[in-house]
């Protein structure tokens, strides 16, 4: 498009843009500027930090021919747990972990908060999800060879992650104290302690103490909040950083391309 | 020349020509700080998570308050069948605290010879509903002299022996005695098949039969009664 010529009102001669001079380059516009700013600030910071290097290293890896959507479950389980962080920060807000409280405050938040019943729905449908996702993602890598060298860590990481996402399912179910979160714990506990010899002493842990006592629901809640979720998002570090590391596999139906020189018979 | 440094190096600073090194000085001092920033590393580390991890595990070795609490005069109690008592077990929590015993007078009948060691007398048999299965609350159904376990079937006779279902041992006892005319029921004890008495009570699931009772190792926080 053709640009607009304003009209140019009568000026002194003075206040007249001046013509160029031969050999000097364009002096930049405003506006060219004020387009530019974004690259500029970025520029700014990665001067100082030059984390467009890592950036690229993370989001721009070769990926193998055959890539196709079960890659997609590790990420789908790592937002699973994005979600429950956030609606678990904002169920936080309104719940309170005291024996006499917490099924008032959880009834309190079901019941009468705005869009308080989805909230707490997104919570305990998505760990459902969330578990459900993870062993899917397990399931892909294992049917895919993926845990073989040299991405056996990665398989062990991806191990403790499941079992600390037990650990949430079974501190989680306790906190609305009704009925069946009381009689779950109960049971849970106990099959804890039923372990040989540690057993008695790991099932006095998880109470804190011989009885269900004052302290049981704080202390399933703060590991359910403090604990386990900042070891989920250390361990979820590691696990991306391993995989962008080392790279994901080909799907196993894909065989490589030899090269022709290459193939023993022909040599 | 250098085939053999290590072997050549005396083990004094002074003949290794460190500046300002003494006489009959091992040590360097580089090493010396080192050892020492180490040192006062692990020891202010110590500091804060010791007491951090006795803090989560106190719980586990406190000693429980022997409490006794009366549920009924001792005419409410008949050797034949069991009255259900409400009582707080875990103080502090509420009503989550409580909970339901079966009380009866004791019976030589069934009961056999009564342990004449046992604190409180043990003229009345007070039975925990605590299921010897995972802990679920079973219930007495007095039609067939039986305690019922809803979860998982678990079965227990009269005194509180298995039926049938899955229970690694009898019901777990209280003790009882009697003051100023009222029953009262005090700490927990569990008993294995043979009705042998263990003052530190188990969990559930956990057997108290032969190897069974090495392998779940009482607390060590249980209250001596006398």
């Amino acid at each position: 498009m053709a640009r607009l010529k304003l009209p140019i009102p009568p000026l002194p001669p003075a206040l007249l843009p001046r013509p160029k001079r031969p050999g000097q380059a364009e002096k930049a516009k405003p506006l060219d500027q004020a387009k530019e700013a974004g690259i500029h600030a970025a520029d700014w910071v990665d001067e100082r930090t030059t984390l467009s290097g890592a950036l690229r290293w993370t989001m721009f890896r070769k990926v193998p021919k055959g890539t196709n959507w079960f890659y997609t479950l590790g990420s789908a389980a790592m937002f699973a747990f994005l979600s429950q962080a956030v609606t678990g920060v904002f169920l936080a807000m309104y719940y309170t972990p005291s024996v006499t409280d917490a099924y008032e405050s959880t009834r309190h938040i079901t019941n009468e908060v705005f869009l308080g019943e989805f909230v707490r729905g997104m919570h305990k449908w998505g760990s459902t999800m969330m578990v459900i996702l993870i062993f899917l993602h397990m399931g892909r890598v294992f049917f895919f060879g993926a845990y073989k060298y040299p991405r056996e860590i990665n398989w062990i990481i991806g191990f403790v992650l499941l079992v600390l996402t037990f650990v949430m399912s079974l501190t989680g179910y306790l906190l609305p104290f009704d009925q069946r979160s009381y009689w779950a714990t109960i049971v849970a506990a106990n099959i804890t302690a039923s372990g040989p010899i540690v057993g008695p002493f790991l099932g006095d842990f998880l109470r804190g103490g011989a009885e269900f006592g004052a302290t049981t629901l704080s202390r399933f809640y703060s590991i359910h909040m403090l604990l386990v979720p900042g070891l989920i998002a250390a361990l979820i570090g590691a696990h991306i950083y391993l995989v962008t590391r080392l790279g994901t596999t080909a799907p196993p139906w894909l065989k490589a391309d030899v090269d022709e020189r290459l193939r023993e018979d022909e040599v | 020349m250098a085939k053999d440094r290590r072997q050549t190096k005396s083990k004094y600073t002074a003949d290794r020509n460190i500046p300002g090194a003494f006489e009959g000085e091992t040590v360097t001092r580089r090493r010396f700080m080192t050892g020492t920033v180490h040192a006062g590393g692990i020891v202010a580390t110590a500091a804060i998570v010791l007491p951090a991890l006795g803090f989560a595990l106190g719980p586990v070795f406190e000693k429980k308050e022997t409490r006794w609490e009366a549920v009924g005069p001792t005419d409410d109690f008949t050797p034949e069948t069991y009255v259900p008592k409400v009582f707080t077990e875990s103080y502090g929590i509420g009503d989550v605290g409580k909970t339901t015993v079966y009380v009866r007078a004791y019976n030589p009948d069934i009961d056999g010879e009564k342990d004449p060691e046992i604190p409180g007398g043990g003229d009345f048999v007070a039975l925990s509903t605590r299921c010897m299965h995972l802990g679920c609350p079973v219930r007495f159904v007095a039609a067939s002299e039986r305690f019922i376990c809803p979860c998982h079937g678990g079965v227990y006779d009269f005194t509180g022996q298995v039926d049938g279902g899955p229970p690694v041992r009898p019901l777990d006892h209280f003790y009882t005695r009697v003051q100023d005319g009222q029953v009262e029921i005090g700490p927990r004890y569990s008993v294995n098949s043979e009705f042998e008495r263990f003052p530190a009570y188990r969990d559930p699931g956990q057997d108290l039969d032969g190897i069974g009772q090495y392998l779940y190792p009482g607390r060590f926080s249980t209250p001596k009664l006398d």
